[in-house]
């Protein structure tokens, strides 16, 4: 009787300190989150100002904003997404309508999302090796590359789970009424899917926005305002990694304004791409 | 008669050219979609191919003692691979030992104990975590938490362990903020987001039936999760904890702020130290001779390897996982 007790109290005990322990696992994470978008909070938001959108990054010691990276890294990501999408789109249908459970498809998902997961620093040396060693030089185009080849398995992988997660019933619906395959998948399956296809699309643009290390040795950065693809080419991380580990004070405020705007917009699309995903989902 | 008959014949001629053409159209589209398929094959194996190509030099001029020999001095042109793999191997290893427990906590605390109305918010705004950009995590190390870490964990720490032997000389040396532990602890806190996504979505395949049957002998929560949950989630949760690992190993810049970039192994573990993809963020673009841009390359061939086999084997449990779920 006494031993049972005894056993009880010890049964309760380890479960109360299980319970709080796990609490404080949770609280530990969101503790984090909070932490660090207070600091973002507090030291983006007394740096921001309109010549951020206005004026090109300045040499140390004098005003300045960061036109030509927010330019720089617009355009690059645009057109990485541009390129990106098409490729990721035909490749995650591939995977989902013809090539399901083949030997070629199993390879192409397997070899994707270690590509997903995979360094992003050894992306900015592939291209690095492949485009900017043969052409002597660092330009936005190679920037445009790095950023695609991050693009692309994030599209695939999600184009894939939202294709399967469409009723079987609608294909075989269509293919009954005579629709050729192509036709069911483009104007039955991708439909259906449509805001499914759109969330990896809005998770790679996310994905994008912050990446900084495959971009540091393909476009570099460029203290002017340049359009041109085929010169190096400023983009908001690089310009945040540079400013940040200089010794000067303004340029750290450039570097926490800059940290400010990319998470706001990296935080935004997410945000956007889950109410979009649980659309899909329901 | 005739003439309908000929009618007939033209409309049969007109049908058959229409499906021609949609299967023509439909094998096109096959072909498309294939194409972009076997180009991420083809990506995969480029990077591959520019990464031992490039490397090629570095392994000439050192052979495979590039990856067992510390020195690092580009003004000697002597490179060797050992400190960047031991920094890589220690801070991923550290964050590891902090994100695993954390991790699996967090999903605990989704799955089981939190209410229902706080679920939803709790667990995006941990997934949030995971959004938020390394460099982001790198600026506020710097600037914040070294500071924070330097003042307020690594002096006391410091002044508690000197002339204890073994944790004296791990947590000796000087308080410089930066380091091994900084740069560790800030992985840990990017990687707790993968852990606990993961690990939730297995816990949640854990047929309710089985909890309910544990839950109905008058076992605890603990006990449930303990000798239920985990065990029936175990391949799911060490696939998860690897696709963090795979993370954690190859992160750039969150590590590249807060390490210090000191090519040496340093018995202190709050010494400056550096990892591989730190060492390329930093060196590649200084890099000025052949030599040195091939070892550069060649340490990120060693990343690329040790990910490819981490992530790989996180796939795969992860697959079999999905097997046994009925998909």
């Amino acid at each position: 009787m006494l031993a049972n007790r005894a056993l009880y109290a010890h049964r309760r005990l380890t479960n109360m300190a299980f319970i709080v322990l796990s609490i404080g696992a949770a609280i530990f994470g969101l503790i984090w989150l909070a932490f660090i978008l207070g600091a973002l909070l507090k030291e983006g938001i007394s740096a921001l100002s309109p010549t951020l959108f206005t004026e090109v990054t300045p040499p140390p010691g004098s005003q300045g904003g960061l036109s030509n990276a927010i330019v720089g890294s617009v355009m690059m990501s645009v057109l990485a997404v541009l390129a990106g999408t098409p490729i990721g789109l035909f490749a995650g249908t591939y995977l989902a309508e013809y090539g399901k459970h083949t030997r070629f498809a199993f390879v192409v998902r397997f070899v994707n999302d270690i590509l997903l997961s995979a360094p992003s620093i050894v992306t900015g040396i592939f291209i690095y090796e492949v485009l900017v060693a043969p052409m002597h030089h660092f330009s936005g185009w190679a920037g445009v590359a790095a950023l695609t080849v991050i693009v692309i398995p994030v599209v695939v992988r999600t184009t894939e789970n939202m294709l399967l997660l469409v009723p079987h019933s609608l294909r075989e619906a269509a293919t009954a009424l005579g629709a050729p395959m192509s036709f069911v998948i483009r104007s039955v399956t991708w439909k259906a899917a449509q805001a499914g296809i759109i969330t990896g699309v809005l998770l790679a643009v996310a994905r994008i926005s912050g990446e900084t290390a495959p971009l540091l040795f393909t476009a570099l950065g460029n203290n002017l305002m340049s359009l041109k693809l085929n010169a190096p080419m400023a983009s908001l991380p690089v310009v945040i990694f540079q400013y940040a580990l200089s010794p000067y004070q303004d340029w750290h405020t450039l570097a926490w304004a800059g940290a400010l705007l990319v998470t706001a917009t990296v935080l935004t699309l997410s945000i956007i791409a889950r109410l979009l995903e649980n659309k899909q989902r329901n | 008669m005739a003439d309908i008959a000929l009618i007939d014949e033209n409309a049969l001629t007109a049908r058959a050219q229409t499906t021609r053409r949609a299967s023509r159209g439909d094998a096109r589209f096959h072909f498309l979609t294939w194409l972009a398929a076997a180009l991420v094959l083809l990506i995969f194996a480029g990077v591959i191919s520019a990464l031992v190509v490039g490397a090629i030099p570095a392994f000439e001029a050192f052979g495979f003692g590039f990856l067992t020999t510390e020195v690092w001095s580009p003004a000697r042109e002597r490179f060797g691979a050992l400190a960047s793999i031991y920094g890589t191997l220690v801070t991923s290893f550290l964050a590891m030992l902090v994100a695993v427990p954390v991790g699996i906590g967090i999903a605990i605390f989704l799955t089981e104990l939190c209410p229902r109305m706080l679920r939803r918010p709790i667990g995006i705004a941990i997934e949030l975590l995971a959004g938020i950009p390394s460099i982001i995590y790198g600026i506020w190390g710097l600037f914040v938490f070294a500071p924070w870490f330097q003042e307020h964990i690594q002096l006391p720490v410091i002044s508690a362990t000197t002339g204890i032997p073994v944790i004296g000389t791990l947590f000796g040396g000087s308080a410089y903020g930066i380091g091994v532990v900084t740069a560790s602890l800030i992985l840990s806190i990017m990687i707790l987001p993968f852990i606990s996504a993961v690990t939730r979505d297995v816990f949640e395949t854990v047929p309710a039936m089985l909890k309910e049957a544990t839950y109905g002998l008058g076992c605890t929560t603990w006990e449930v999760m303990w000798r239920v949950v985990l065990p029936f989630s175990r391949s799911g949760v060490v696939g998860g904890a690897m696709l963090a690992l795979g993370r954690a190993l190859g992160e750039t810049m969150a590590v590249t702020f807060v390490i210090g970039n000191a090519h040496k192994i340093d018995s202190s573990l709050f010494a400056p130290g550096t990892t591989i993809s730190a060492t390329i963020a930093n060196e590649f673009t200084e890099a000025t001779t052949e030599l040195y841009t091939s070892s550069l390359i060649s340490l990120g061939l060693v990343l690329f390897f040790i990910t490819f086999v981490v992530l790989a084997c996180a796939q795969l449990m992860l697959r079999s996982l999905e097997q046994r779920a009925g998909k």
